[in-house]
């Protein structure tokens, strides 16, 4: 099992869910989160005063995934995030160890 | 003199008209027959009132409260609250007397301290009282459509010191001020009996007595104070900026009780002092944002929102004096010069005038006393002097405001800073206002 991180451009988060959707994601979560990549901050001036906004706005989503998918939903999300600007974001991936189903007690694949 | 307002009263039991009352026009507050009452004029004006007073709460409020930073909104709100809670008090113990009523050239008598004599006694007797200055309508409402300006004038000064004044010493100068600087230069201005007034100085609804005395004690403030923590090396951008432009549009509306309102009747001259604030704001706004966006390449929403404040200071004094097009040039002119005042001159000269209370109600009430002095048309005013006559009357209005309001405020300023003392803790400001000063936070 996988866990698929991927930060993403926030309005892209609907397309996303779409695609990974369509393939069999079960499950996903967000996070609204700030940070930086070669994507600098942005200038805002109030009456004059600047003020340069060092971290952008982006949406975390999260996804756990049987290994037989993981090439599926990189894809998918590669597909329904980009649109060839900079700033659209990063995927990580990383080995899961464990899931377990809160309301049942299920582990694992049964759990995913 | 104590002659005259019985003299007045018996000719308004034998003239039936109030506009004859000629030679023996009353010189202070007097009592007359409830038909003298104009039903159209009272009407107009108990709404002006409370206009005028929402232009305080919520929208001046929530036209403060929106440009600080979050952990200081609560304390901005309450600062606004509280002013006209301690206005309110003050005018009825002895401010409205010391403004409204004759006395010396430069503060009234003490006659209607309290409100003594401030009266309405139905049938059979079936009289009240009304003020001098407005004569078709009863005292009361006039005592209560001043007060709300009364209100407004100090609570605008808490612009220049937003985010670092301790609330109780906020209470202390807000008092101290209401009493010793906006009510001796509305007597001055406004009263018949005040000295500014009986040279000719022309403020329609407080170009002078409001704002450019506003934006004196704010420039006052905000040397006394210093600037904010990390002024000029943190971010402090507006924390909400929906909340300022829903406080500038009920600016914008409160504004026709304000200028209209100070017409004192619902006739002709209310509707062209309408006409004039509608034309000087939207002229004001746009002239703002363009000069935003060709020098800073992009027209902001608190820009607009600026320039349309911007227009209804500059255009008070001149609303009632002025017709349309004349308006529309006021507007022009505050937008720009109210621009580069809060933008460039703010930051050449090194003050942190944070919300810009001097910026734009001290600067753009100049602008507008001096165009008044300009454009004042005679049919409209009934004043008759050239424009030069006339523009010195108003250089003269504005620079004994400039010079009094300043100087009174700095004085009451450093007293309170040297007793209980002006500023709050490093600690205290770096934490917030909110949960600091008041105990509470929004979250």
């Amino acid at each position: 099992m996988k866990l698929i991180t991927a930060i993403i451009k926030p309005f892209k988060l609907d397309e996303v869910r779409g695609a990974v959707n369509d393939i069999g994601v079960r499950g996903l979560t967000v996070t609204e989160v700030r940070g930086f990549g070669r994507q600098r901050g942005h200038t805002e001036i109030y009456r004059g005063a600047e003020y340069v906004v060092e971290f952008v706005p982006k949406t975390k989503i999260e996804i756990a995934v049987e290994d037989g998918l993981v090439d599926l939903v990189i894809e998918a999300i590669v597909k329904s995030a980009k649109t060839g600007k900079v700033g659209d974001g990063k995927i990580f991936v990383f080995d899961l160890e464990q899931v377990v189903r809160i309301r049942t007690g299920e582990r694992d694949s049964s759990a995913l | 003199m104590k002659k005259l307002p019985m003299l007045a009263y018996l000719a308004s039991l034998t003239l039936g008209v109030p506009a004859a009352w000629g030679d023996s026009a009353p010189t202070a507050p007097l009592l007359v027959s409830a038909d003298k009452i104009s039903a159209g004029d009272t009407a107009w004006m108990l709404t002006s009132t409370a206009l005028v007073l929402m232009m305080s709460i919520p929208g001046l409020a929530l036209f403060y409260g929106g440009m600080v930073r979050k952990k200081n909104v609560l304390a901005t709100l309450m600062q606004t609250f509280a002013i006209v809670c301690v206005v309110t008090i003050l005018w009825w113990l002895i401010g409205y007397s010391w403004a409204f009523t004759p006395g010396s050239k430069f503060l009234g008598g003490s006659s209607r301290a309290l409100f003594v004599g401030m009266t309405f006694m139905h049938d059979p007797v079936n009289q009240l009282s009304v003020s001098h200055l407005a004569l078709t309508i009863p005292e009361t409402v006039y005592a209560m459509f001043q007060l709300t300006f009364a209100i407004i004038t100090p609570a605008l000064i808490a612009g220049a010191f937003a985010d670092r004044m301790k609330f109780s010493a906020l209470l202390i100068f807000m008092a101290a001020w209401s009493l010793l600087v906006y009510a001796p230069i509305a007597h001055m201005v406004w009263e018949p009996s005040g000295w500014l007034s009986a040279a000719g100085v022309l403020d329609y609804a407080g170009g002078t007595v409001v704002h450019i005395n506003a934006g004196m004690a704010g420039l006052a403030s905000c040397l006394v104070l210093g600037k904010r923590l990390g002024y000029g090396r943190e971010r402090m951008p507006p924390h909400n900026l929906t909340l300022t432009l829903i406080g500038a549009s009920l600016l914008w509306v409160g504004w026709f009780g304000f200028n209209a309102g100070s017409a004192g009747a619902a006739d002709g001259r209310a509707g062209m002092a309408m006409l004039a604030t509608q034309m000087a704001t939207a002229a004001a706004a746009l002239s703002w944002m363009f000069a935003e966006w060709a020098s800073k390449g992009k027209p902001s929403v608190l820009g607009i929102a600026s320039g349309a404040v911007a227009g209804l200071v500059a255009i008070t004094p001149a609303s009632g004096f002025v017709g349309p097009t004349p308006a529309v040039v006021i507007g022009l002119a505050a937008g720009v010069i109210c621009f580069f005042a809060a933008t460039s001159l703010k930051h050449v000269l090194g003050y942190d005038d944070s919300l810009d209370a001097f910026g734009v109600h001290g600067i753009g009430g100049i602008v507008g006393a001096l165009l008044t002095g300009v454009f004042v048309s005679k049919e409209i005013s009934g004043v008759d002097n050239t424009v030069m006559t006339q523009f010195l009357i108003q250089l003269k209005g504005v620079a004994v405001t400039v010079i009094y309001g300043f100087a009174a405020s700095y004085i009451i300023l450093k007293i309170i800073d040297m007793t209980v003392g002006l500023r709050v803790t490093e600690e205290q400001e770096r934490e917030g206002l909110d949960i600091t000063l008041h105990g509470e936070s929004i979250e």
